[in-house]
């Protein structure tokens, strides 16, 4: 095991870890407002790679605007099922609207199988198959370009939550909604935001992850991935969301190298059962009690 | 309009609330027990689907009474399968005692899930589920020792004190026996303490504590129990598939099961076996109307003109006939149930029932939803 | 031999002290009270008595037993019952079932037993079923024994939350507000109702209350907390006059 190798494996370890991150992410800021787990933002990622691969290959536009215009659509997309399907199931128990994005999941699966079909397909960007050599190790543009990505997004995001009221009235809302009515937050604007950007970041997510991993239906199932980083990470905690994904990629990746065969696949799902069963706050989280 | 008189504390405890239930119940059972001579076509469908009755009852009791939403009871429904095809196959042990030494393992299994489960509550509970179901595969993917690993096990038909099951007609009444057994015995502990203090963890766990009710015992009974159930559906499933392969207990397949719950109407048994019945023969009528609609919708837009009947059947053809269909069928028929109807095809029936009961007095406003808000279940 | 005795009990969450050194004796047979203004740790010593939390100091003992670190669930075998403030029912079960939930601190049968349902078993279960309807008959819930939580007023809630607490056969009845929510007419029913508890079933009631009137009409002793910490113990009358209670929460 070379030094080379222990870097090109950090360096792959971070690039799916910011992967992980990002649709973690996405969980998170749906938890956070709306106390509302979607399972079907792998889906919507998967949805984002198609659509991007859509209009850069199928209609010709350029990466970069296609990139964009996917990640309006995606957004858009994710504030109309917040409007449309989402909003009749507030108030009922947490289960329900669980089995609601489970099954929009499905849904997602299956358009997406009609209307690009089930082969594999793979997105031409400006990073495909460029290398630079750095420190001896030959780094892939790709794999640069998803970590850079998410550091940026980030911190866009950041600077978006920190500096602006909504931060607060996010938690305002998932903490008790009628509350927040009566504080004259829009709660109702507010979630159909909080979906439209955690949308929008899975479709950045589908978008960074395409030429590293090829689009097809199953894209979604790194969703399941996904909710190790974000136990991991601390399921109230958008910081945590990226750590816990950071820490699960990297993982992975050496366990794959350094552990029998077949144990990276189900790392992070032991990892997330040792999360929950010793500290379920995770590295960020906090617990709350009922008060009696 | 029919008034319930009870007359003694018998009348509550009992399993039918009076002789007339009962006897739609005998009538019931009569049916079932023809059914294989009145659709000998379906005989297979119609075993598949008690197995599920079975896996319903399963979930019901976990998700439906004790409130613990599981998202990976397929591992268990695959680690039934897999011990009694092993115990029975390639040990050699009697059928009976096969199945109940798989029920047992699966029970083990669902110990060894419910403990650290204790630690965590609603939507953690499920991840970890689901996580906990991702291994069971990826260990059903690589002990090829027991499960022949990726190439799969053929499965033999049953033989119980040495008579062979080995048409369908027979294996269906096996399936219906064990199913009325499992939801008898899931009846009694329903009426007893124990299905009290199920119902009384999924309402309120620090009221069930302040009343005695020790949790981590109930919630790991709940667990084995319904994992021994999934256990014994699985042997049954292992028969009637044929072939054991890991890429049959999939997270889709758990998602399945939630659906049956979920659309049968959580918090009853009624519900598992109305879920079961839909989920079970869904792909049935699926696969019927994948055949019969395109000519029959070209024929009734034929009525336009034969061109316009012909582009209708073939375009209809085509849709119908995509693979990946089905995934979204079950994912919209999902999202609609969670929408419009979320008490299930039983609550659906509940109000039938009180329509008639009630006529003409009925309000139409009984089951009207409140409105409601959300209020965070991260302090409960 | 004491009945049941809080001794030094003190509860702090993070910087907060909610409770702070709080000692207090009840005998048996008596009723005895604890007042004070919201956020005085009243609720808080209740969850520690019936050990939903754990203190971070001092003792409880229970028919001279140290029951500080029991388990939540032994605290129903011992004899102990509460109610709660914001009312803990089983909302999507009937009456009847809450109420036999109640009698679940003495069930004897195991699960094998249960699973076939044995004639034991359903002795046991008519047994349960004749206590809980003696414990209807006194507080008057016939009419609501099949509906559904759910459907029930605030009112009958209460009550039922209060039956469902004697089911338990206590010997130490906890009642935490029990006259919250409630209107004049439903308040004397309560302060008979506890009168009777007392006097006919030989129950022990420690009380959490903040109507006055209700506090004079039942209780034998008082506790006035105030921060957490006591400041006045003695007959309703006197903790009434107290200067301290008086500046505290009364006024004059």
């Amino acid at each position: 095991m070379t030094l080379g190798t222990v870097l090109q494996l950090l360096l792959n370890g971070l690039a799916v870890g910011c992967i992980y991150g990002l649709v973690a992410l996405g969980f998170v800021l749906i938890y956070k407002t709306t106390e509302l787990v979607n399972f079907a933002q792998g889906d919507l990622m998967m949805l984002g790679a198609f659509t991007c691969y859509m209009f850069t290959v199928w209609y010709g536009i350029g990466y970069w605007p296609a990139f964009a215009l996917t990640v309006a659509v995606i957004g858009l997309f994710g504030a109309a099922l917040d409007r449309i399907v989402l909003r009749r199931v507030i108030g009922q128990p947490q289960f329900a609207a669980v089995m609601l994005t489970i099954g929009l999941g499905a849904m997602f699966r299956s358009f997406a199988s009609m209307a690009w079909g089930s082969e594999i397909y793979t997105l031409p960007t400006p990073f495909s198959a460029k290398q630079t050599l750095v420190a001896g190790v030959s780094v892939s543009h790709e794999y640069l370009s998803i970590i850079a990505g998410t550091v940026l997004l980030c911190a866009v995001l950041y600077g978006f939550f920190a500096r602006t009221k909504l931060g607060i009235a996010m938690q305002a809302a998932s903490q008790n909604q009628l509350a927040a009515y009566y504080m004259g937050i829009p709660v109702k604007r507010m979630f159909s935001l909080i979906w439209a950007i955690s949308a929008g970041v899975a479709a950045i997510a589908g978008v960074l992850l395409a030429p590293v991993s090829l689009i097809d239906t199953n894209l979604g199932f790194i969703g399941l991935k996904a909710f190790a980083a974000a136990v991991l990470g601390g399921f109230g905690s958008i910081p945590g969301a990226l750590a816990g994904g950071i820490s699960i990629g990297l993982i992975e990746l050496f366990a794959g190298a350094y552990l029998p065969e077949g144990i990276n696949d189900v790392v992070a799902y032991a990892m997330l059962l040792i999360v929950l069963v010793l500290r379920p706050q995770g590295m960020f989280g906090t617990v709350g009690r009922k008060r009696v | 309009m029919r008034f319930i008189f009870k007359t003694t504390y018998r009348q509550d405890l009992g399993l039918f609330r009076d002789r007339y239930q009962r006897d739609w119940y005998i009538a019931l059972l009569l049916g079932l027990l023809a059914l294989p001579f009145l659709l000998p076509d379906y005989r297979v469908d119609l075993s598949l689907m008690l197995i599920y009755g079975l896996c319903g009852v399963s979930l019901m009791v976990l998700a439906g009474y004790t409130g613990l939403v599981s998202l990976g009871h397929a591992a268990f429904l695959g680690i039934g399968a897999y011990a009694h095809v092993h115990f029975t196959q390639d040990l050699g042990l009697p059928w009976v005692a096969s199945v109940a030494l798989a029920a047992l393992v699966s029970a083990a299994a669902g110990v060894l899930v419910g403990l650290p489960a204790l630690r965590m509550t609603g939507i953690y509970l499920t991840i970890a589920t689901l996580a906990f179901a991702l291994i069971i595969q990826a260990v059903f993917n690589r002990w090829d020792a027991v499960t022949g690993g990726l190439s799969g096990k053929a499965v033999e038909r049953p033989v119980i004190f040495g008579v062979s099951l080995r048409d369908d007609t027979s294996f269906y009444f096996l399936c219906l026996a064990v199913l009325i057994a499992g939801l008898w015995l899931t009846r009694n502990l329903l009426r007893a303490p124990t299905g009290r203090a199920w119902v009384a963890i999924r309402d309120s766990e620090i009221a069930a504590q302040s009343m005695g009710v020790n949790l981590a015992i109930y919630k790991t009974l709940a667990f084995s129990y319904s994992a021994a159930l999934m256990g014994v559906a699985g042997a049954l499933f292992a028969h009637q598939v044929g072939f054991l392969a890991p890429d049959i207990f999939t997270v889709l397949l758990s998602i399945q099961f939630l659906l049956m719950v979920v659309v049968g109407g959580l918090g009853s048994l009624h519900g598992a076996i109305f879920g079961a019945i839909f989920v079970a023969l869904l792909p049935v009528a699926i696969s019927e109307a994948r055949d019969v609609l395109p000519d029959w919708l070209g024929r009734l837009f034929s009525v336009f003109g034969q061109d316009t009947g012909f582009a209708v059947a073939a375009a209809v053809d085509g849709f119908v006939k995509q693979p990946g269909l089905e995934p979204g069928i079950f994912g919209l028929v999902l999202v609609l149930f969670i929408l419009f109807e979320p008490h299930g095809f039983y609550g659906r029936w509940v109000k039938i029932k009180l329509y008639f009961s009630e006529f003409p007095l009925y309000r139409r406003a009984t089951f009207k939803r409140q409105k409601s808000y959300a209020r965070s279940e991260r302090l409960r | 031999m004491s009945f049941f005795k809080a001794d030094a009990l003190a509860k702090q969450f993070g910087g907060i002290k909610a409770v702070d050194d709080v000692s207090f004796e009840v005998k048996q047979g008596e009723v005895f009270t604890l007042i004070g203004p919201n956020g005085a740790g009243k609720t808080t010593i209740f969850n520690l008595v019936s050990r939903i939390y754990d203190p971070t100091g001092g003792r409880l003992i229970f028919e001279d037993e140290d029951i500080t670190g029991a388990p939540p669930h032994e605290i129903a075998r011992r004899g102990i019952a509460r109610t709660f403030q914001n009312i803990e029912l089983f909302e999507q079960a009937t009456v009847l079932q809450n109420l036999l939930l109640g009698r679940h601190a003495h069930n004897r049968s195991n699960f094998f037993k249960e699973l076939l349902f044995l004639p034991e078993v359903r002795r046991r279960e008519l047994g349960h079923r004749e206590a809980v309807e003696k414990v209807i008959d006194f507080l008057d819930l016939q009419p609501h024994r099949d509906s559904l939580i759910v459907n029930l007023p605030y009112g009958v809630r209460k009550v039922v939350e209060l039956a469902r607490a004697l089911c338990t056969e206590p010997r130490l009845l906890l009642l935490d507000e029990p006259s919250s929510g409630l209107n004049v007419e439903e308040t004397e029913d309560m302060a008979f109702w506890i009168q009777d508890i007392r006097e006919l079933l030989g129950i022990t009631v420690l009380m959490v209350e903040h109507d006055m009137t209700l506090v004079g009409a039942v209780s034998d002793r008082v506790l006035a907390l105030n921060y957490g910490r006591p400041i006045a113990m003695g007959t309703a009358s006197e903790v009434q006059a107290h200067p301290d209670v008086i500046a505290a929460f009364l006024g004059s």
